[in-house]
């Protein structure tokens, strides 16, 4: 059994963002960049899949510029059987990402799709549950709990209420959440190893894929920033400081 | 002129409080605006939403397949009403939207916006990117506009409306994919986390499930609800519904104790919007008093039961 994992490059999560003075963007050359935190989850979960035998093989495919690239390499130091580079230097939209995924799957005839739940970068939230609709299949979104028996996934599901459990037939769309699991630290000898298998690279149009209709980003700015506080010393301050505040 | 379809979340008969906050946001894009109600039998639900102020009708689709809100049943369904003309689809910013939506999005063939957090025109959003450190003003192109709204930047409409209730049908098949097995809901009779005027939240800090009742205990005192770091979710001390952050909830109380939380970027998301921070922290370097409003350098053991006793 076949499964596709989407792996996103983004600015490593311990950077602080940077906004352009011209409202042009975020400040993203010479800053660093790991695979998005939620696609090594995903990542992690398919490995582990494979080591208990559910599934066969996994296939890491992402979208983007000559970049993304080290996403592949990382996804393959993880366990990844092969990799695919959609190459498109467009700004990708999840939708347009969707659709190259949901061709892929088809064309691969993959039996799972694991994603993560969102990237970092725009917060968006969107592929999994839109190749699931593409498709027409099921999905079983914010993972933190997976178990597949033949042809069946259960999955509990992180949910503003507690914890839901779905029970899917596959194909299916696994996007997952923060306790899914914990990614392994990646090997050298894994890493070096990575460098020698080869890349697949496609495009849009040999997917047969046409982009969405662009969402247009007119311009970015910082948060507006929270006014410097104060510090107390002890209880009685931090009480009367509240008293003042009419909060206490 | 718009026409807007606001999708009413439920459960157990009741509205969810964050569809009146997307009335908001619906009333400031301007227009016509119904809410749909899928269920098994809509009626409670839909008298909750007549009340919202804006509101020109509830529809209620009632079918038995609408017994658990499952993205592969509603979302053929929202997208076929949508189809009746509708401008724009809306949905609450929460893991019910945030799971519907995008999945309605695609079967429109539409773009989405997620977690919009201030409207410019019918077409144009504020949205927040990397865990809210920066913001980006979008303009959506042409075709459906399917979006979430982040429901910490609107306050909920009045309850002063009283609009009509009408059924509306559309083909609904349950998909023989996809089995509601069950929903471990926690239940709590604190102020829920998402619209509490008060919160307290703890973090690694507190060590274990035993010791996060320091934190109970003064949330009870000062009837707060209560929140957690995701380190503090990660050990196990409390579920994961009480994670704040930027992949947790997101939240705007009036006031805000950020207990042995160190305030990392991920964290601060969830709280941009809360009026008054107050941190405790044993450690004076701690990010989190870069951003609090009051900060206590101490040891939380001893700072908050004498806290607790002093309010
Ligand atoms: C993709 C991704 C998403 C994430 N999403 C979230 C999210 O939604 N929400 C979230 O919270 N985090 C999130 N995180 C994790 C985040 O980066 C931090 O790891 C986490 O917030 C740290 O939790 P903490 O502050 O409780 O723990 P720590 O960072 O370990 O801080 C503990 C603090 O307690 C203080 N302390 C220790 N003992 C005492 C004492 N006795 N009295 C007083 N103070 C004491 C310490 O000085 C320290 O500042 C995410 C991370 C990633 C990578």
């Amino acid at each position: 059994m076949k499964a596709i994992v989407s792996v996103k490059r983004a600015v490593d999560y311990n950077v602080r963002i940077q906004v352009k003075p011209d409202g042009s963007g975020v400040v993203t050359e010479g800053v660093k960049h790991s695979m998005n935190p939620f696609d090594e989850i995903a990542m992690e979960e398919a490995v582990r899949l494979k080591e208990k035998g559910k599934i066969t093989e996994i296939i890491a495919v992402t979208i983007g510029g000559a970049k993304n690239e080290e996403t592949l390499r990382t996804a393959l130091a993880f366990g990844a059987t092969r990799a695919i580079h959609v190459k498109d230097d467009g700004g990708i939209e999840p939708l347009t990402a969707a659709r190259a995924l949901a061709a892929i799957f088809k064309k691969e005839g993959a039996q799972l799709l694991i994603a993560g739940k969102q990237a970092i970068d725009d917060d968006a939230n969107q592929t999994g549950q839109m190749v699931a609709g593409l498709l027409d299949i099921a999905q079983a979104t914010f993972a933190g709990k997976v178990d597949i028996e033949g042809n069946k996934a259960t999955v509990v599901r992180e949910v503003d209420a507690g914890l839901e459990t779905l029970e899917v037939d596959l194909p299916a769309v696994i996007t997952a959440d923060l306790r899914l699991n914990e990614p392994r630290y990646l090997k050298l000898p894994d890493i070096m190893k990575a460098k020698r298998i080869a890349i697949e690279a496609t495009t849009l149009a040999e997917l047969g894929v046409t982009a969405a209709p662009p969402v247009k980003t007119l311009k970015t700015t910082p948060p507006p920033s929270r006014s410097k506080g104060v510090m107390v010393k002890t209880v009685d301050e931090l009480v009367a400081a509240l008293k003042a505040k009419g909060l206490a | 002129m718009s026409k807007i379809l606001v999708i009413a979340e439920h459960a157990d008969g009741k509205l969810n409080a964050g569809v009146a906050k997307v009335l908001a946001a619906a009333t400031q894009i301007g227009g016509e605006v119904d809410i749909a109600v899928f269920a098994v039998d809509g009626a409670a639900v839909a008298a909750q939403a007549a009340k919202l102020a804006g509101v020109a009708k509830v529809l209620t689709i009632n079918n038995a397949v609408n017994d658990h809100p499952l993205a592969a049943t509603l979302a053929p369904q929202i997208a076929e009403l949508a189809g009746k003309g509708y401008t724009h689809v809306l949905f609450p910013g929460t893991t019910f939207g945030k799971d519907v939506a995008p999945r309605t999005a695609a079967k429109l063939g539409v773009p989405q916006i997620s977690d919009v957090m201030a409207v410019h025109s019918a077409t144009s959003f504020d949205r927040p990117v990397y865990a809210g450190n920066a913001i980006v003003t979008v303009e959506a192109p042409a075709g459906t506009l399917v979006a979430t709204v982040r429901l910490a930047s609107f306050n909920a409409v009045a309850e002063t409306g009283s609009a009509a209730v009408e059924a509306a049908t559309v083909a609904g098949a349950a998909p023989a994919h996809t089995r509601f097995v069950k929903l471990e809901a926690q239940k709590s009779a604190r102020p829920d986390l998402q619209s509490a005027a008060k919160v307290v939240s703890g973090g690694r800090a507190l060590g274990s499930s035993e010791n996060f009742k320091v934190i109970f205990d003064f949330a009870d005192k000062i009837g707060a609800g209560v929140g957690a770091s995701r380190a503090a979710v990660d050990s196990g001390y409390v579920p994961n519904d009480m994670q704040v952050g930027q992949t947790g909830k997101i939240i705007a109380p009036s006031l805000y104790f950020a207990i042995g939380i160190s305030g990392a970027i991920q964290h601060l998301a969830g709280i941009k919007d809360a009026k008054v921070i107050v941190a405790i922290n044993k450690d004076a370097d701690a990010p989190i008093f870069e951003v609090a409003d009051i900060g206590l350098v101490g040891d939380l053991f001893t700072v908050v039961p004498e806290l607790q006793s002093k309010m």
